[in-house]
């Protein structure tokens, strides 16, 4: 029978010795909480640690945030947390995480306004305009509705649904007969609340908020994508063909920019072409 | 199979975490997937009938997936079958019955406290055997059409068939009752009532296969992107692949399905009734009608008008009415039908929806296209509805004028609800006024038929349709049904109106309440005495879907405790009764063989139930081997015997029905389900039509044989208001339903965390302009108002479901937010089925 797991015997030892690696590091963090506060004190945040709507560049941001928490007071819902001594986040800056609370988006940002330093940067009044990162769908092997399971969580749960997260619907090749409904983040419209995260019903999230420089790509400078082009011009940038024409057997249509190959159905069968004078043209003989 | 170090590092990572987190992983751990025992059942939730495999180790689900082999799903599932196998392993699982008492005794307002079974059913048969004494002394001298009863139950389209047939046979057979309703009054009696009038048969002609061969769908009332997820699936998958095909959706607010629909259709509450009018006449000023199908298959009749509402005869709106009640249709010729349509053009229909005359002309087109091949879809927008029946009927005249019907891709499709509403509910006569196999108790032919069928005297089975879900309640809160048992679902959280009539029924100091329920629901609050209950995999099951496919699976796993299942309790229950405690004297001189006896030697130890040997285990074709609780209790193979004795209603030779034939018991342990009616082992895809339905005679090309002059009835009825609607202060229709990641009540969903987190709160879908004139904005709390009751909710502005100005939607899964005290209990007063969709309510900011 075929198992995709692993054998038991070096599952156990490998298991084994990463909840050690785990342990150790743990202890070796405890240990060196000082130095590290002394030795890094701008470190780079970690993926999964999100800042507050309207945050600076990560270094402007250290720069500027003088650890006040007023923000992480004035948020509503206690998502936010103020980094303490020995985290992985600059102590007294804050932050949340996205699986375990993402961001609820009050319309009136609270935890702007109050920051006197503009380390939440205060031109920022509409919360969809927020940038706190990017969900990506980082594990397609995983997340259920690539699989075809009818999910849809993060799209329902997004506060942009249709605008952030979409679904675009596929042709199920496995089943033969059922639909993909996939979940499509844009970057133009995702605010990096991290809602989707937190409501993804993986054991392990498929979709994460990652920092916007982490998850995203880019496409090659030269190139631009011809149908979208197309529409932002209004029409073909090159100018249409002239007629084609086609020679093809009796009864078959060709359509140039559409469907190609058009066999029309057959008229009700019968033997005779519609045309007598094809009938009597055609070299008969007894 | 080698590991990949990708899925390697992955199962690492995962075991890694849990074991930090202190917590164990069933299936993850280093134990290979090997020792998994794997085994096929039917998804608990929905009428879809998707098949899953359940995966035990230990005696513990620890695995589940999609049943790569069954036709409905193809090994996928939607969100709430992804998370199966944690609805069996909710914290607060009943592991024993609890009993209010006060002072070491039952005491109607007393404290839940934990009893034995036996202390349980004491207390419960003492109620019961009062009430029946009490029925016993009012029937005196009474005939058999006329008999009364104080004992009633009400049970569930998620029974398995054969707890329902025992239920049924228990209620009717031994108690002589017809006091038992399913849940499935709810939820499709609408349904019912249109297939017995139009086909004199229930359930639909067609199958899921028209999901593939229609050109055009059109959506009534079904938000089945959500609803049946996997169907939903499937109509995508033709619309993406299929040349030219089209979706027409209507419904009262915009909802999931509209993301696809091709002509989008949101109609003012009600107005379906005129849109559906106004296509029959628009097919027939088109002639567009199948001139030979109407000759040779069709009546045309005309409905009873003004029948009023359902509720109370005190009601002004039933006093009101003309012909409350009423269903009788009388025939008239084409041409009156056609005068009767012909006041519904599309300038009315378009005034009376608020949908667009061209939408309208679209619609009425795809119908009248002879190229187009249409199937009609609806659920509860069309079922929970005061005219349900009619409307159900408006669109079979629809199919039926066109004759796009009973073959593939033409299909006029009634979707299930409920995992088995068809298979339990509708087809072994759970129902106050049904039998077995579509037979009634009002017929006294299928009365005497029954009786031979279940060894009963001739005038045992009471001839009086009994009360049905909405009654019950009436008649508890009244004082005339004094015992409610409620298995398998949950009324309390379900039923319309819950201050005026639940909740005061419930709670009468002289109505004795009993729950049947693996969880602590609403129900289970109100109740007096709560049984603890094995659920879905725990016992040996079987559920008809809505294409008429039964479904069996045999026992993966034990309950719980002390939990048992239902049908357990039923058969145990019934052997409290001795014959001479039930049945009067003069019943019992004609059988004296079952003097002394009890209600449980009449019912199952008869000779029919008992007579398949259990040998202590269920073997499948694997080797595997199973537990079957039930069967080890009472000695013999229980579900075979029952499933074998009601296969005498539906396939014997002698029946007086056909149609409804099934395979015997084992062959379902062998399938994926099998679609009847199953005649020489072959299934049944499109019924009524020659070649597909061998009960259609070679040359006759389409017959309705369930109707004796085998035409299908088209049956005229006109557009009647609804029972409240919105006027100065309610200001707005409440309309209610499901969301996609819970069922029903959400007694199971709720307590999978991640289904919990995904859609935590029932929310109030509104018009953003609606919440702006109230100075609401997204998240503002609110009550919902009616005259009835009233709830606090949160104000949602976006989302799933984006309702029209004037209606607002709420979901009634959250037992902290019960809409049901909320809406009105006005029904269908033919299928009095609830309009759940439909009522006046106002929303204040709080």
């Amino acid at each position: 029978m075929s198992n995709h797991r692993q054998p038991d015997s070096s599952g156990n030892s490998r298991r084994r010795f990463l909840i050690e690696s785990v342990r150790s590091a743990c202890a070796v963090g405890l240990v060196g909480v000082g130095i590290a506060l002394y030795a890094t004190p701008s470190q780079s945040l970690p993926a999964l640690r999100l800042r507050p709507p309207g945050a600076l560049p990560e270094e402007d941001f250290l720069g500027s945030c003088t650890r006040c928490g007023l923000c992480v007071r004035d948020c509503p819902y206690d998502i936010l947390h103020l980094a303490g001594i020995g985290e992985e986040v600059a102590a007294g800056t804050p932050y949340f995480i996205a699986r375990e609370a993402g961001c609820e988006m009050c319309t009136d940002i609270p935890c702007i306004p109050i920051c006197p330093t503009g380390a939440l940067n205060h031109e920022l009044t509409d919360i969809n305009k927020a940038r706190m990162g990017l969900a990506v769908i980082v594990d397609q092997e995983s997340c259920i509705a690539f699989l075809g399971l009818r999910c849809e969580v993060c799209f329902n749960i997004c506060p942009l649904r249709g605008k952030a997260i979409t679904i675009e619907t596929a042709h199920n090749n496995r089943s033969g007969k059922h639909a993909l409904f996939i979940p499509t983040v844009h970057s133009a419209s995702c605010t990096g609340c991290g809602k989707c995260e937190e409501g993804c019903v993986t054991d392990i999230a498929s979709i994460k908020v990652l920092p916007t420089d982490l998850a995203q790509g880019l496409l090659g400078e030269h190139y631009r994508i011809g149908w979208r082009e197309k529409e932002a011009a209004g029409a073909s940038l090159v100018s249409p063909d002239n007629e084609h024409r086609y020679s093809l057997p009796q009864g078959q249509r060709y359509d140039h920019n559409g469907a190609g190959l058009i066999t029309t159905p057959q008229e009700e069968s019968s033997p005779f072409a519609p045309d007598p004078l094809d009938t009597l043209n055609q070299g008969w003989k007894p | 199979m080698s590991l990949t170090r990708r899925e390697f590092i992955k199962n690492n990572a995962i075991a890694a975490t849990a074991a930090v987190a202190g917590v164990t992983i069933p299936g993850v751990s280093a134990a290979a997937d090997e020792e998994i025992r794997w085994d096929k059942a039917a998804c608990r939730y929905c009428g879809t009938g998707c098949s899953v495999l359940i995966g035990v180790k230990e005696g513990r689900v620890v695995a589940s997936q999609g049943d790569p082999d069954a036709p409905v799903n193809r090994g996928l599932n939607c969100i709430k079958g992804y998370f199966l196998p944690k609805i069996l392993y909710g914290k607060d699982r009943l592991t024993k019955p609890l009993l209010r008492k006060a002072d070491g005794k039952y005491a109607k307002n007393g404290k839940f406290e934990e009893v034995s079974w036996d202390e349980a059913f004491d207390e419960m048969a003492k109620h019961w055997k009062k009430a029946i004494t009490r029925s016993l002394e009012e029937n005196q001298g009474k005939g058999v059409d006329e008999l009364t009863s104080r004992v009633g139950m009400f049970g569930s389209g998620q029974w398995t068939v054969w707890e329902g047939y025992a239920a049924s046979k228990l209620m009717k057979a031994g108690l002589r009752s017809n006091h038992l309703d399913p849940n499935a009054r709810h939820c499709m009696a609408s349904a019912v009532g249109a297939f017995i009038r139009g086909f004199g048969i229930d359930e639909p002609m067609g199958c899921y296969d028209d999901l593939e061969h229609a050109d055009s769908f059109v959506l009534w009332g079904a938000n089945m992107a959500e609803m049946h997820p996997i169907l939903w699936s499937r109509l995508t998958d033709t619309r993406l692949t299929k040349p030219g095909c089209e979706v027409h959706v209507l419904s009262t607010y915009e909802h999931r399905c509209f993301e696809l629909a091709d002509n989008a259709m949101v109609f003012t509450p009600q107005s379906d009734l005129a849109i559906a009018n106004f296509i029959a006449n628009y097919i027939i000023e088109n002639r567009a009608y199948n001139q030979a199908f109407i000759d040779q298959h069709v009546s045309f009749n005309q409905a009873t008008t003004d029948i009023g509402y359902g509720l109370r005869p005190d009601h002004p709106l039933e006093k009101a009415a003309k012909n409350p009640g009423k269903g009788k249709f009388n025939p008239i010729s084409f041409e009156e039908y056609a005068k009767s349509v012909a006041e519904y053009t599309v300038d009315k229909a378009s005034k009376m929806s608020g949908v667009s005359k061209e939408a309208l002309l679209k619609l009425a087109k795809t119908y009248a296209d002879p190229n187009r091949k249409v199937t009609s879809y609806w659920t509860m927008g069309m079922n929970q509805h005061t005219r349900g029946v009619w409307m159900n009927g408006l669109v079979y005249n629809i199919h039926l004028l066109t004759g796009k019907i009973s073959e593939p891709g033409n299909s006029p499709f009634s979707l299930t609800g409920q995992p088995s509403a068809c298979g339990t509910a509708r087809e072994v006569g759970t129902f106050s006024h049904r039998l077995p196999a579509d037979l009634v108790v009002a017929n006294k032919a299928h009365r005497d038929f029954s009786e031979d069928r279940w060894q009963l005297p001739e005038g045992t089975l009471n001839g009086k349709v009994g009360y049905h879900a909405v009654l019950m309640h009436r008649m508890m809160k009244d004082s005339k049904l004094n015992t409610y048992w409620q298995l398998c679902n949950n009324n309390m959280q379900a039923a319309a109106n819950m201050n005026e009539e639940s909740f005061p029924g419930w709670r009468n100091p002289e109505v004795f309440v009993t729950v049947s329920d693996p969880y602590p629901t609403v129900s289970a609050q109100a109740a007096d005495l709560i049984l603890p209950t094995a659920m879905w995999i725990e016992k040996e099951g079987a559920y008809g879907n809505a294409e008429r496919r039964t479904q069996f699976w045999r026992q993966q796993v034990a309950a719980p405790g002390e939990a048992k299942s239902d049908l357990w309790q039923i058969m145990e229950f019934s052997k409290r009764f001795k014959m001479e405690e039930v049945w009067p004297p003069e019943l019992l001189e004609k059988a004296p063989q079952y003097r002394g006896k009890t209600l449980y030697e009449l019912l199952y130890a008869n000779g029919e139930v008992d007579k398949f040997p259990f040998t202590g285990e269920i073997k499948d074709d694997r080797g595997n081997n199973y537990a079957n609780d039930e069967s080890a209790h009472f000695g013999y193979y229980v579900q075979k015997g029952l499933f074998e004795e009601y296969r005498r209603f539906n396939s014997a030779p002698d029946i007086i029905k056909k149609g409804h034939e099934m395979a015997e018991f084992d062959a379902y342990h062998r399938a994926r389900g099998l679609r009847w009616p199953v005649i020489d082992g072959k299934e049944t895809l499109w019924r009524f039509r020659e070649g597909y339905d061998p009960h259609v005679a070679k040359g006759e090309g389409v017959r309705f044989y369930g109707k004796p002059d085998g035409r299908a009835a088209i049956i005229s009825a006109p557009f009647e208001p609804a029972a409240e609607s919105p006027d100065k202060e309610y200001d707005l229709w409440l309309c209610t339903g499901r969301v996609l990641e819970h069922w029903h009540s959400g007694s199971m969903t709720q307590r999978v965390p991640e289904l919990h987190r995904a859609v935590p709160d029932a929310v109030v879908f509104m018009h953003p302009d609606d919440a702006k004139r109230r100075r609401l904005r997204r998240g503002s709390a609110i009550k919902v108002v009616s005259r009835r009751g009233e709830i606090i909710s949160t104000v949602e502005t976006q989302g799933r479901n984006l309702p029209p100005e004037g209606l607002i939607f709420v979901p009634w899964f959250d037992a902290s937010r019960l809409i049901n005290k909320v809406t009105l209990d006005a029904t269908d007063p033919l299928s009095k089925e609830t309009d759940y969709k439909k009522c006046a309510v106002k929303v204040v900011k709080i």
